[in-house]
C-alpha cells in the first residue's frame, strides 16, 4: 500500500466517524495499490497458474515429476486443513493461542521440500509449513499452543528446531549451527548425502532486530552455509512494511555481501527453485543467500489479533486472487497432471489429518506438576531438587487431610 | 607444582580443555592474535587455528547467538566477553535462550557452553568497564554461575566449567588477573559448585567471591592482631550455592558478613543473609551483615576507592556484628 492511499484512508476514517459512514467508505473505498513484488521478483507460475519460463530458475525444477508436483499441492492443502483445525480448536478453548500460516503455504513448503535430510530448520513459531515437510507431527506444534509445554520435540531427530518466540533470535542460531557445520567439514566435499546447510526463517518485523542484522554479519564474515528466509508477509502484526524499511528487503543482503532475492511467495515452484539455488550455494561453500519471499499473512497476527483495526478488506480481497493453492491446482488441471480423483481424495486426505490433530490436541495430556522441575540442568542441581521436595511435601500435606 | 597468574591459570586451563577435547572452541572479540585484552587466550589461536579460536565481529548477541547454535551442533563454545558492562547486548539470549532451552526442549537437547567474564573495578577504567552483574544471572534458573579468586581455581575450574554440560557464566576478578598463587596440576580439583573455606576462624564468618577474597583475607589478618579470629569464606559457585558449607561455618561461629563488590541490594549478599537466617536462626548472634558497592551506578574511576569495599570497611562492619 502506497503512503498516499493510507493517507486516503485515514482522511476518510477521519472525515465519516459513524459506524454506518465508515461501513459505507469501506465499500465505496478505491482498491488500495497493493504491491505485487515488482518486476525483480522470481515467478514460474503467474497467479492464474499459467508457466512462465525463467532461464536462470528453469533448471531448479525441470526434473520436477507430476507426481512431485501433485506433492506440493497436497502438502499445501494438509497444512491449510491442519491450521483451520488448530485455528478452530483456539475459538473452542482447546488452544490458548494459536499463529496461523494462512496464505503463506508455498513459501513454506516450496523452502521446506528444497531441504535435504541433513539440513537444518530454524524455525519462528509460524512454520508449521516447514515442520510438516520435515516430518514434524502436526500434534507436537500443539503443545506449546495449548500450554502444555513450551515446544518438547527432539529438534535433532527431524532436524527441525524448536519454535523460537523472540523475534529473531534464531537467525543467529542457525547462523551459529552452520559455522558448526564448517568445521565438521561437511560443506563442499561433493558428497549429495553430507553437505549441509542451515535455513533461518524469519519474518519482516524481524528484519529490523539487531540479533538478524548481527546474524548477517557472521554468515557473511564466515561464509557460513546458511540461507535466510525471510517470509514478507506484509504485516508485523499492525505494522506494515512501510514502518520496517525503506528498501525492498531483499536489497539488504548486499550491504552484508551476500545476495538478496526476491520470489514470489504464493509461487510454491518459484519458492522451491529459489531456495534449491540457495542451498546449493551454501552447501558448495559459497555461503550465504537471503531469500524474500513475497507473501501476505491472509489471517490474523495470532488468534488474539483483529487486523481490521489496521488494514482494509479490499488489500485481503487482492491477495485472495493470489492464493498459493489455487494458482497449482490451476496449473495442475489446465496441464492435466491431476484429476478430480486426485483432489477428492487430497481432500478427504485433510479430514483425516485435521481429526487426528483434533483428537490428538483433545487428548494430550496435562502435563504433572512435579514435572516443572525436570530438565532444568543437565546435572542435578540442589535448589531445583530442594523445590521439588518443598512442593511434594506441599501436596502430600493436603492429601494426609484429606480435604483435596 | 607452578607459580602462575590468575590470568595464566585460566590459559593453562583452557588450553588442557582444548587439548582433550577438539569440540572445544573460544570465541570473542580479540582473542586471536591479540590474545584478548587481558591476554588470557595468548597464545592460543596459534596453537589451536582460526576454526578453534575465534575472532567475532564486535557484537556480544552475535557472539552468544551464535554460541548456542555452535552447542546445539555438539560443539562447546567458550566465549569471552570482553569486559562486565558488554554484557548486556547478549543479555537476552543468555536469559530467553541459554537457560531456557533444556527446559524448552524437555530434556531433549543440552547448550554446554561458558561464558567468560572479567568482572569488577578496582583498575582505573571508564565507564561499563568495572560492574559486577553476577546477581542478574545467579536470579535466572537454567544457568550456572562461578568465580575464581586464585590461579588454583582459576585453572581448574574453567575446566570444570567446560565439562560441564550445562551452561556456565565464569566471572574472572580482572583486577586479580595478575595475582600470582601456586598451582597443583596433579591433585585431584575441588568440586567446581562446592565454596572453599579459605581461612578458618571462631568469631565471624566473612563470604566472599572473585576480587574481595583477597580483602578478606587481609582483613581477617588485621583483625587477628587485634585478637578476633575471622573465617574466611571462598563463595566460588554463586549459583548454586553451596548451603551446607555456609550453614555450617555460621552455627559454628554465629556471625557472618558478606562482601561484594556489587550494588547490595537484591544481591548476592541479600540472598545468603535471607537464606542464613532461614536456616540458622538460632545460631547467630548478629544479624547477617552486608558490605558492598554502594547502590549507585559505577563511578568514574576517580571515586572507585570511595565505592568499592575495602579493608577498613570490611573490618568496620565486622566490628558493627561483633557489638551485638
Amino acid at each position: 500500500m502506497s503512503d498516499n492511499a493510507v493517507a486516503e484512508n485515514a482522511a476518510e476514517s477521519a472525515a465519516n466517524p459513524t459506524h454506518e459512514d465508515e461501513v459505507l467508505a469501506e465499500l465505496t473505498a478505491p482498491v488500495p495499490e497493493v504491491g505485487d513484488g515488482g518486476p525483480e521478483m522470481v515467478q514460474l507460475l503467474t497467479p492464474e497458474g499459467q508457466r512462465v519460463d525463467n532461464t536462470e530458475y528453469d533448471e531448479y525444477v525441470k526434473d520436477l515429476t507430476d507426481e512431485d508436483l501433485r506433492g506440493f499441492y497436497r502438502d499445501l492443502v494438509l497444512i491449510r486443513r491442519v491450521d483451520a483445525e488448530a485455528t478452530a480448536l483456539q475459538r473452542q478453548g482447546e488452544l490458548g493461542i494459536w499463529a496461523s500460516l494462512l496464505g503463506q503455504e508455498a513459501a513454506q513448503v516450496g523452502s521446506g521440500r528444497a531441504m535435504r535430510p541433513q539440513d537444518y530448520a530454524f524455525p519462528t513459531y509460524r512454520e508449521h509449513g516447514v515442520a510438516w515437510c520435515r516430518g514434524v507431527d502436526p500434534l507436537n506444534l500443539l503443545g506449546l499452543f495449548r500450554g502444555v509445554n513450551h515446544g518438547g520435540w527432539d529438534p535433532n531427530e527431524k532436524n527441525f528446531h524448536l519454535y523460537t518466540i523472540v523475534i529473531g533470535a534464531q537467525t543467529l542460531h542457525a547462523t551459529g549451527y552452520a559455522m558448526g557445520i564448517q568445521r565438521d567439514g561437511d560443506v563442499g566435499t561433493g558428497e549429495e548425502d553430507r553437505d549441509a546447510a542451515v535455513i533461518a526463517y524469519f519474518g519482516d518485523g524481524a528484519t529490523a532486530q539487531g540479533d538478524v542484522n548481527e546474524s548477517f554479519v557472521y554468515a557473511a564474515v564466515n561464509n557460513a552455509p546458511v540461507v535466510f528466509f525471510c517470509q514478507n508477509n506484509q504485516w508485523a502484526i499492525s505494522e506494515p512494511n512501510e514502518r520496517q524499511t525503506r528498501i525492498p528487503l531483499y536489497q539488504r543482503a548486499r550491504g552484508f555481501g551476500f545476495p538478496g532475492v526476491r520470489v514470489d511467495g504464493n509461487d510454491v515452484l518459484a519458492v522451491y527453485a529459489v531456495t534449491q539455488q540457495a542451498l546449493n550455494a551454501a552447501r558448495s561453500g559459497q555461503g550465504p543467500t537471503f531469500i524474500e519471499a513475497y507473501t501476505y499473512r491472509m489471517g490474523a497476527h495470532t488468534t488474539s489479533d483483529d487486523p481490521t483495526k489496521y488494514r482494509v478488506s479490499a488489500e485481503v480481497e487482492v491477495w485472495k486472487h493470489r492464493d498459493p493453492i489455487e494458482r497449482l491446482k490451476s496449473y495442475l488441471v489446465h496441464e492435466k497432471k491431476a484429476d478430480q480423483d486426485f483432489f477428492d481424495a487430497v481432500d478427504a486426505e485433510a479430514d483425516e489429518l485435521a481429526a487426528h490433530v483434533r483428537e490428538g490436541c483433545l487428548s494430550m495430556p496435562d502435563p504433572t506438576g512435579d514435572s516443572m522441575f525436570d530438565h532444568i540442568y543437565v546435572e542435578e542441581h540442589p535448589v531445583v531438587e530442594a523445590e521439588r521436595k518443598e512442593f511434594a511435601a506441599y501436596h502430600a500435606g493436603f492429601a494426609e487431610e484429606g480435604g483435596h | 607444582m607452578a607459580t602462575l597468574t590468575i590470568a595464566k591459570g585460566i590459559n593453562n586451563g583452557l588450553r588442557a580443555a582444548m587439548e582433550r577435547d577438539p569440540k572445544v572452541v573460544l570465541m570473542g572479540e580479540d582473542i586471536g592474535k591479540l590474545g584478548g585484552v587481558f591476554r588470557v587466550t595468548e597464545g592460543l589461536q596459534k596453537d589451536f587455528g582460526e576454526d578453534r579460536v575465534i575472532d567475532t565481529p564486535l557484537a556480544e548477541a552475535g557472539i552468544v547467538g551464535t554460541a548456542i547454535g555452535l552447542a546445539l551442533r555438539g560443539y562447546r563454545p567458550v566465549v569471552e566477553i570482553q569486559f562486565d558492562g558488554f554484557i548486556y547486548p547478549a543479555f537476552d539470549h543468555i536469559i530467553s535462550q541459554v537457560a531456557k532451552m533444556r527446559a524448552r526442549s524437555l530434556g531433549k537437547v543440552k547448550l554446554p557452553m561458558v561464558i567468560r567474564i572479567p568482572v569488577g573495578g578496582g583498575i582505573g577504567a571508564v565507564e561499563h568497564h568495572s560492574e559486577s552483574n553476577e546477581a542478574y544471572f545467579a536470579h535466572t534458573a537454567g544457568l550456572k554461575v562461578v568465580c575464581c579468586s586464585n590461579p588454583e581455581d582459576a585453572y581448574w575450574m574453567i575446566q570444570q566449567a567446560i565439562e560441564s554440560d550445562d551452561p556456565v557464566l565464569f566471572y574472572e576478578p580482572k583486577r586479580r588477573y595478575w595475582d600470582k598463587g601456586e598451582v597443583d596440576t596433579d591433585a585431584a580439583p575441588r568440586d567446581l559448585l562446592r565454596a572453599n573455606v579459605v581461612r578458618e576462624g571462631t568469631d565471624l564468618t566473612l563470604v566472599a567471591y572473585g576480587p574481595m577474597v583477597k580483602t578478606c583475607l587481609q582483613a581477617a589478618e588485621a583483625a587477628e592482631s587485634e585478637g578476633k579470629s575471622l573465617e574466611v569464606i571462598d563463595l566460588r559457585s554463586m549459583s548454586p550455592l553451596d548451603l551446607d558449607t555456609l550453614k555450617a561455618s555460621a552455627e559454628k561461629t554465629g556471625r557472618v558478613v558478606v562482601v561484594h563488590e556489587a550494588p547490595t541490594f537484591l544481591g548476592m549478599g541479600a540472598e545468603l543473609a535471607a537464606l542464613l537466617q532461614q536456616e540458622c536462626f538460632y545460631h547467630l548472634e548478629a544479624p547477617v551483615m552486608r558490605v558492598g558497592g554502594y547502590n549507585l551506578p559505577y563511578p568514574p574511576s576517580k571515586l572507585e576507592e570511595e565505592f568499592l569495599p575495602d579493608l577498613d570497611r570490611v573490618l568496620d562492619t565486622v566490628d558493627r556484628s561483633l557489638a551485638y
